[in-house]
């Protein structure tokens, strides 16, 4: 049952990484250890925690004001719902006039079915510019396909101008979040970046760069202005599409974007199909939800909207490359498409606990905490190691579902992942459906299901095991055999009772069993 | 009106104390409350681990030992929720892969009738003092599936507010899980005991004497962390304190 036999679409091949190293994103998901093991690093490394703990809950708390202020935030939430839905079952359709309309504004449409095909697509673009250096913004979906790497290996360099995302690249990491990608990095950490790195990829930072957010701000900027203004070729993504007018929409809040989709000649966007929405009155929702759900502002500070190409004004090509890579074969499930409703506002990363502590490197993708917990196994399939122990990387708390801005049901999705992962299933594989065997290592707890579910289902036999644990009570251990341990480990059992209820009942209020 | 208790799994097997608690506060209250010896797990712990299927004989087994019965109280939120937000989905999809026949008019014809403690006490009963005195300070942890699947909201508060002797401290972050997540605790034990480590760190600030739940799953992972690491604060259900009575006083 691994995902390249199923012909899933394939990863770049990378090697393998120890837990806790560094890599590129994009790499194979066969090169990440599982969930939990990956989460003990993160929860042992204290000022990781504290960084993550003091950013989720500032961002958290101040959401829950930002909304708090909508009195149809409810209605908003279930427009968001209906509106992707709608797009969402009729796909083809959107996609198709989608296509017309860039086509018709003067742009060129791209359709790449795997993540190879679309790197393909972007690298042959950039080779025909004759450029050698890209700029890049506001790109997941690139990061999905592991494009930086590609372009790389065709002489082609990428400079992310995102300033997390900067850091993320000049610290040789990996983003553990949709929106703050270096929120695993403190001030501390940025300033020795900025200033062991910035020179090995442009305008040094000042030999005197301190740690304030304002000097940092300004020696990155510096060190971008001189990128933008070189670049003649920029890489994007995009957060809608208008399928009626053909309208790009990027939300941001440095401006930054607004650079890097003004100033080249040449713009490559890189989106994920399921980015699409109808018409440009649609945008009414997002634009209100998006901000609030994300940053915690009422509106963003930069948004840019453009329409294929315009003569004197803005970049004289436009190519829009639309990415599949396992979003068709989702769509086919029924329970888990769901997840194609996501706006990538980052709301339930802010408030998951369990991201709050294993921090967004432990997911093993572009996609972390709750969303990334239920994207990835399937746009990749549950065969690795860390797709098959995702969607366990939850409590089922529903902190997750109850901010998501368009109302996905995450702890659905999850026990929906976790059946196919236990007891396998029907799954849509690169358009062809198959039937999932149970992924390996679950065998002895499939037969503990079906053993306690045997003994549940008969009241006789379960009141008989209730009376032996019960005579058992003195025996008390302090460390459990077998999975127990993990309870035991850092958990005291509790006292066993004399006898379970349904005797006391039986002895004391006397009604037949 | 024929009320049920449905005690669930855990507290039959592991804290009789809290069912015996919830039989002597609904009867307190002139309830005329039943046991059928026919129930025993809901199936949550199956269906949220992945095995959907082991859970369809149990929701049968569930529907069925409470056929008739007006009311089917619950002193666990998560249970409650187990019922009334899975059970529909478990009995569709079941009809739709071609088993467990007649499962959705059994799920359909339960789900209304099941009430978590607390809101059988306030929206059933209408009642938010009980008569129960303890006199103690305590906090009250809302666990995850009461409070967003259910919306118990303020009901577990509110009863413990009109508590005679009770002072009710707020417990900061209570909004938040404890990492109990049934599998979760021993599937990612190390993210589930920093989530406990924090919770009990939270509630010990308070210098509340007691913490409350209304989950004794959560709470058998609450007090198994404090007793482990030495911890003198006690964890209990709502239902004990909600017994506990000037003339009966819980000890
Ligand atoms: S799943 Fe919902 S809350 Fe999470 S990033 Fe997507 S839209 Fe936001």
């Amino acid at each position: 049952m691994t995902r390249t036999d199923l012909g899933m679409p394939a990863f770049p091949p990378a090697a393998p990484f120890p837990p806790g190293a560094t890599f590129p994103p994009g790499a194979t998901s066969q090169a990440f250890p599982a969930f939990p093991e990956a989460a003990k690093e993160a929860v042992r490394d204290d000022v990781l925690r504290a960084n993550l703990r003091r950013a989720t809950h500032t961002i958290r708390d101040k959401r829950a004001r930002a909304v708090t202020e909508l009195a149809d935030w409810d209605r908003l939430r279930a427009a968001g719902k209906a509106v992707k839905d709608h797009t969402l079952r009729h796909l083809d359709h959107y996609l198709l006039q989608l296509e017309a309309a860039v086509t018709a504004a003067g742009g060129t449409v791209h359709w790449a079915a795997d993540a190879e095909e679309a790197n393909r697509i972007v690298t042959a673009l950039v080779l025909a510019t004759g450029e050698r250096e890209v700029v890049k913004v506001k790109s997941m979906a690139t990061q999905e396909t592991g494009l930086n790497e590609a372009l790389e290996a065709a002489g082609i360099a990428a400079y992310e101008t995102d300033l997390a995302e900067l850091i993320v690249q000049l610290g040789h990491d990996r983003p553990s979040h949709i929106l703050v990608p270096a929120i695993h990095r403190n001030r501390d950490e940025i300033r020795d970046i900025f200033r062991t790195e910035m020179a090995g990829w442009g305008r040094p930072a000042p030999e005197d760069l301190g740690d304030d957010p304002r000097e940092l701000a300004e020696a990155a900027r510096l060190h971008l202005r001189e990128k933008f203004l070189r670049a003649k070729v920029a890489v994007s993504g995009a957060n809608f599409m208008v399928a009626e007018t053909g309208t790009m929409v990027v939300l941001e809040s440095e401006g930054n974007g607004r650079m890097c989709l003004t100033l080249p000649d040449t713009l490559i966007s890189v989106v994920g199909i399921e980015k699409v929405v109808p018409t440009f009155r649609d945008l009414e929702i997002f634009l209100q939800t998006l901000p609030r759900s994300s940053t915690a502002e009422r509106m963003n500070p930069y948004t840019t909207m453009w329409t294929g190409t315009a003569d004197g004004d803005g970049p004289s090509a436009f190519h829009l490359v639309l990415l599949d890579n396992g979003r068709t074969d989702t769509l086919a499930d029924e329970t888990g498409r769901q997840a194609l409703r996501c706006i990538r506002c980052s709301a339930c990363l802010n408030v998951c606990p369990v991201y709050e502590r294993a921090g967004g490197h432990a997911y093993g993708s572009v996609y972390p905490g709750p969303i990334g917990a239920i994207l990835s196994p399937q746009l990749r399939g549950t065969g690795s190691d860390i797709d098959a122990t995702l969607p366990y990387a939850s409590t089922l708390c529903g902190a997750c579902y109850e901010v998501c801005p368009v109302a996905i049901d995450i702890p659905e999705v999850l026990v929906h992942l976790r059946e196919r992962v236990a007891q396998g299933g029907p799954v849509t594989r690169a358009g062809i459906r198959v039937r999932l065997r149970p992924a390996h290592g679950h065998t002895a707890e499939r037969a503990a299901m079906r053993a306690a579910r045997l003994l549940l289902d008969r009241p006789g036999a379960l009141r008989t095991a209730e009376r032996l644990l019960a005579r058992a009570r003195r025996l008390r251990p302090r460390r459990l055999p077998g999975p127990g341990r993990a309870w035991t480990d850092t958990r005291t059992l509790p006292d066993l009772p004399a006898e379970p209820f349904r005797d006391w009942w039986l002895r004391e209020r006397g009604t037949r069993p | 009106m024929r009320v049920a208790l449905f005690v669930t799994c855990v507290n039959d097997a592991l804290y009789p104390r809290t069912g015996i608690a919830v039989v002597r506060l609904l009867e307190r209250l002139g309830v005329d409350v039943d046991f059928p010896a026919a129930q025993s797990c809901c199936g949550q712990p199956q269906y949220n681990t992945g095995y959907r299927r082991e859970a369809e004989p149990l929701l049968r087994r569930t529907a069925e030992a409470f056929a008739g019965y007006d009311h089917v109280v619950t002193p666990s939120g998560s249970c409650a929720a187990m019922v009334r937000a899975h059970y529909p989905r478990i009995a569709r999809l079941a009809a739709r892969e071609g088993r467990g026949s007649g499962l959705e008019k059994l799920a359909e014809d339960l789900v209304p009738r099941v009430h978590e403690l607390t809101e059988f006490l306030v929206d059933v009963l209408g009642v938010t003092d009980v008569g129960a005195y303890y006199p103690h300070t305590v906090t009250y942890h809302p666990s995850c599936h009461g409070l967003r699947t259910l919306g118990l909201g303020e009901r577990p508060r509110r009863l413990l507010a009109a508590v005679k002797g009770l002072e009710l401290v707020e417990l900061p972050g209570a909004d938040e899980c404890c990492g109990f997540g049934g599998t979760f605790a021993v599937k990612n034990p190390d993210v589930s005991a920093a989530m406990a480590a924090d919770k009990t760190a939270a509630a010990r600030a308070t210098g509340a004497e007691v913490l409350c739940g209304a989950d004794n799953s959560c709470l058998a992972h609450l007090d198994g962390t404090l007793r482990r690491a030495g911890v003198p604060l006690r964890t209990l259900h709502l239902a004990e304190i909600l017994a506990s009575t000037e003339e009966d006083p819980l000890r």
